[in-house]
């Protein structure tokens, strides 16, 4: 189904700026320059744009903290540091309609006055980068980037940043530390980057499928946005879908469409015709919830909050009844424990702490104590910190054990995995596997005639 | 007028100005927030967690070092909760600490041990294996490094930064992996790198030519004033049974804040040196010979009344305290009868001035000696004998040799290597550590020190060593102490 920002992908060569216009691309830029700039940011407010990169903000309003007339650069930084696991939609639209982020960009500096703008990729993003770098080259030929665009007397640059890999320069502020050039450390807000943000300046970070958004509604104005989801969550979202699935992928729903309908119709099922186990809706970093749970349930930031999870950045991550509670959270840990940039105590310990407890755990070490220890991390470490990295951790060590706190206690019962087979298992079969065989050999000896 | 805003800490109604964090209001009043990262003199980094307070109907625990009052603020530093805060941070920072404070330098001054001991004294949950990093890695001339006692505040990265203006330091690494370093090619080498041991809470940072030469709770503290140049840091002088082990820069807003420099602090060493002079010595063919005080005041005394008083010159030093030049100065004037009376002291050096603290000026007294005489010592100072309070610069060593005297008396602490035949008479003075006396430093503030220990052997303070010499010429002065001789001094210049 086409919908907001899905309508070109099929389209091939769409990174090529005459590909792109002749489907759209830059349409909105003229109506863009005959409003006024807060006219802009009120027709986004209106449209009740919610920030995509996962705290849901609304866009409108954020742009509305930008302090009027402090003699400082007002700078626009896009967020395309895409790390979260399980997510990969700003991938897909960066490599399948770039031009459509320079028109949202040029639209969103438009609206709060910035006339630099900057694109932060994440460092493994190279192919995406490269990408787009083209795409710009040809938006500055074409005189839709520069000085006086088309002729309205607004002038922007855009430049492309590359991080080095870092996952916490996601985090809107360790992203800007690491564009001025220092280590990608989280800063303590307030201030926040609206107010005193890149060079101490005011700052709006905005995600890549946020601004994405913003062409659409300038051009069918804001009630056409609204036709689209829920009355809370307006508008349509991107979730990409990997695990256990038939058809993993990305996919633009409307908010508010059942989880079922998505999984069914979109999605094709589980892998297999499989059980439903769990489903992590919104990246690693929000709560689990069991199948059952988010069968029951529909994809808008409100329901979700009802079932106890987040819609975060969208990174749907399937899992069937072949996995193990305890490995997906071994796994979490190490790589929260492996990006925690080490600034804050509870964090720089507590999930590398946590790493090595789970760890022992899945390999079967695990006592009985260690449950409650954990729990009592992930409460130490919410909400203590500079940035939420902690609670990213906090939050799924909580919901997998209270999900599925059997699993965990048969690990630390058994002192081993109960869904492998553990070695004694193996050695058995090989054993039983081999003594029939040789009971064939036998068979056959016992017909030879020597 | 300063806005005023009224809020609670534990229990306690204050108003306090507006603008100020919870961790200076609470501090006002006589509440002391444990704290790694915080330091008054830098920036904030807010990372320890250590200083998290309870406050009413805030969404999570704040980070007084940072949150600034509001009017109706309810605070809870003492509540049940935020000690439980407290505690949660110190498990966290214990868990990959080594544990090694029986051998770790720190211990005694740590503040990681002192918070445990006032905050935690829960035992460790962590049953599996620390996180190991490099230890003891010399990172610089003076600053031993060991990072796994390491609580990574980034106190010394932003002392750096922010107060050396060198970008020496760095954190490398990330997560509980995450470690403090030299930038790559660097060394933590600037002039002031001795002050990140200072602020360093634990034992990651300490100071190669302290560690492990005391225990720290042996060590006694006494208030004094390096002599390293013009500035006049105050410090505090660590010392044990007679013998210094370090200085350490003592607080004062108007001179040095809490910072001293490298040099500085090593001029420590000259109070123990090996070429201290501790008895009287009398010239003997080019070798010196211990003498006893009564033949070494004698003997001068014999000397110098074969000569005119207009053939001797008296040498004040800007090396020493105002009081010893004030009780030279009388023996000169009053005593021997000279007239030309001249101050030594160390050459200037450009290079060793910066913008910081630091002074070309080398020698701690020079304003306070010139309250006293304007003539620095000179090839222009002739005379055949010289009485000279301290030691002289190896400039004004040669200067003197050129001027060919006749006899040479030292009232000094120490033998330069090259010294002194020229001298003929040296009477054994206390070090500055050893007596107590003031500095008048390059602001014209007057700086007082203490006497740390008793002088050793048979040395005196410069006062006792003139009550001698007075009573050898047949007069008396019968100090008792250098109160005494600042009273009398200030009256006889007329402060």
């Amino acid at each position: 189904m086409t919908l907001v920002l899905n309508k070109n992908w099929n389209v091939e060569k769409m990174d090529d700026i005459v590909v792109a216009k002749k489907h759209g691309a830059y349409a909105s830029l003229e109506k863009l320059f005959q409003m006024q700039p807060d006219r802009v940011t009120e027709e986004v407010k209106a449209a009740g744009l919610r920030g995509r990169g996962g705290a849901g903000f609304s866009t409108g309003m954020k742009w509305s903290f930008v302090p009027k007339n402090t003699g400082k650069p007002v700078y626009l930084v896009i967020n395309a540091d895409e790390s979260e696991p399980g997510t990969f939609k700003d991938r897909h639209l960066l490599e399948r309609d770039p031009h459509l982020l320079i028109e949202g960009m040029i639209a969103a500096s438009y609206a709060i006055g910035a006339h630099t703008a900057y694109i932060y990729f994440r460092g493994e993003f190279f192919h995406q980068c490269e990408l787009f770098e083209a795409a710009l080259f040809q938006a500055y030929a074409s005189k839709l980037l520069g000085k006086n665009i088309l002729g309205s007397g607004y002038d922007l640059e855009i430049y492309t940043h590359r991080g080095a890999g870092a996952y916490i320069c996601g985090e809107e502020t360790a992203l800007l530390s690491s564009l001025e050039g220092y280590r990608g450390f989280p800063r303590i807000k307030p201030p926040f980057p609206a107010v005193e943000g890149l060079f101490s300046c005011p700052t709006i970070v905005n995600n890549v499928e946020t601004i994405c958004a913003v062409p659409f509604i300038l051009a069918k104005g804001a009630s056409a946005y609204r036709k689209f989801g829920t009355e809370k969550s307006p508008g349509t979202k991107l979730f990409s879908v990997c695990g256990h699935v038939e058809k993993p992928g990305v996919y633009e729903v409307e908010l508010g469409l059942p989880f079922a309908t998505f999984m069914n119709e979109y999605c094709g099922g589980v892998r297999g015709g499989r059980k439903l186990k769990a489903v992590v809706v919104g990246g690693s970093s929000v709560p689990v919830l069991t199948g059952e749970q988010i069968l029951a349930s529909r994809l808008d930031y409100e329901s979700l909050q009802q079932s106890g999870t987040l819609l975060g950045s969208g990174g749907v991550i399937i899992f069937d009844d072949s996995v193990c509670a305890v490995e997906v959270l071994a796994d979490l840990a190490r790589f929260y424990a492996h990006e925690s940039c080490g600034q804050c105590t509870p964090c720089r310990e507590g999930t590398g702490w946590a790493k090595k407890i789970v760890d022992r755990m899945e390999r079967g070490d695990g006592d009985a104590q260690d449950l409650s220890v954990l729990f009592q991390l992930a409460d130490n470490m919410q909400g203590r910190t500079i940035c939420t990295l902690a609670d990213a951790l906090a939050m799924p060590i909580r919901s997998w054990i209270n999900c599925f706190r059997h699993e965990f206690e048969e690990h630390v019962r058994l002192r081993r995995c109960p869904m492998k087979r553990n070695t004694l298992d193996v050695r058995r079969e090989n054993i039983s596997k081999l003594t029939n065989n040789s009971g064939g050999t036998n068979a056959g000896s016992q017909g030879c005639p020597a | 007028m300063t806005q005023k805003v009224k809020m609670t800490i534990d229990g306690k109604h204050v108003e306090v100005d507006a603008g100020v964090t919870i961790f200076n209001a609470a501090k006002d009043i006589g509440i002391e927030i444990p704290h790694f990262c915080y330091h008054p003199k830098l920036s904030i980094a807010g990372n320890c967690r250590l200083c998290q307070v309870d406050v009413e109907g805030a969404r999570a625990p704040v980070i007084s070092c940072r949150e600034r009052v509001r009017d109706g603020m309810i605070v809870h530093v003492n509540s049940q909760k935020a000690a439980q805060l407290r505690k949660d941070v110190l498990e966290f920072i214990l868990i990959n600490h080594p544990l090694d404070c029986p051998v770790c330098d720190q211990s005694g001054e740590c503040k990681l041990q002192d918070q445990y001991f006032d905050h935690s004294l829960q035992p460790s949950r962590m049953r599996y294996p620390k996180v190991h990093k490099p230890k003891a890695k010399p990172i610089g001339p003076y600053v031993v490094l060991d990072d796994e006692r390491c609580v990574l505040c980034t106190r010394c990265i932003r002392f750096c930064d922010e107060i050396a203006k060198e970008h020496q330091l760095i954190l490398c690494e990330r997560g509980d992996h995450s470690t403090i370093d030299v930038f790559p090619g660097k060394q933590l080498d600037n002039p002031y790198s001795l002050c990140t041991v200072d602020i360093c809470p634990v034992g990651a940072l300490t100071s190669s030519d302290f560690r492990f030469q005391k225990r720290v709770w042996f060590l006694k503290s006494t208030p004094s004033i390096c002599t390293g140049c013009a500035t006049g840091c105050n410090i505090w002088l660590d010392h044990d049974d007679g013998i210094a082990y370090r200085y350490r820069p003592r607080e004062n807003e108007e001179v040095n804040e809490c910072w001293m420099c490298d040099p500085g602090r090593m001029t420590y060493k000259r109070i123990n040196a090996d070429e201290r002079v501790l008895f009287p010595m009398k010239e003997v063919n080019g070798i010196y010979e211990r003498i006893s005080w009564e033949s070494a005041t004698a003997e001068m005394a014999t000397k110098l009344k074969t000569y005119q008083p207009s053939d001797i010159v008296g040498v004040l030093s800007v090396q020493q305290s105002l009081e010893e030049n004030m009780a030279a100065l009388r023996f000169f004037k009053e005593v021997l009868k000279t007239s030309s009376i001249v101050w030594s002291g160390d050459e200037h050096d450009p290079s060793f001035a910066d913008d910081i603290l630091r002074d070309h000026d080398r020698n701690p007294n020079t304003n306070g000696v010139k309250l006293l005489t304007q003539e620095r010592f000179s090839e222009k100072s002739k005379g055949k004998v010289f009485v000279i309070l301290g030691s002289l610069s190896d400039a004004d060593e040669k200067r003197l040799i050129s001027l060919k005297p006749e006899y040479v008396v030292l009232m000094t602490d120490i033998r330069n290597e090259s010294i002194q035949p020229f001298a003929h008479l040296l009477l054994p003075r206390a070090s500055h550590a050893e007596q107590e006396g003031t500095f008048v430093n390059r602001d014209g503030r007057w700086q007082r020190f203490s006497k740390a220990f008793d002088p050793k052997m048979e040395s005196l303070p410069t006062w006792g060593i003139l009550n001698h010499l007075a009573s050898a010429f047949g007069s008396s002065f019968g100090y008792a102490s250098a109160a005494e001789v600042l009273a009398t001094g200030k009256k006889a210049i007329g402060l």
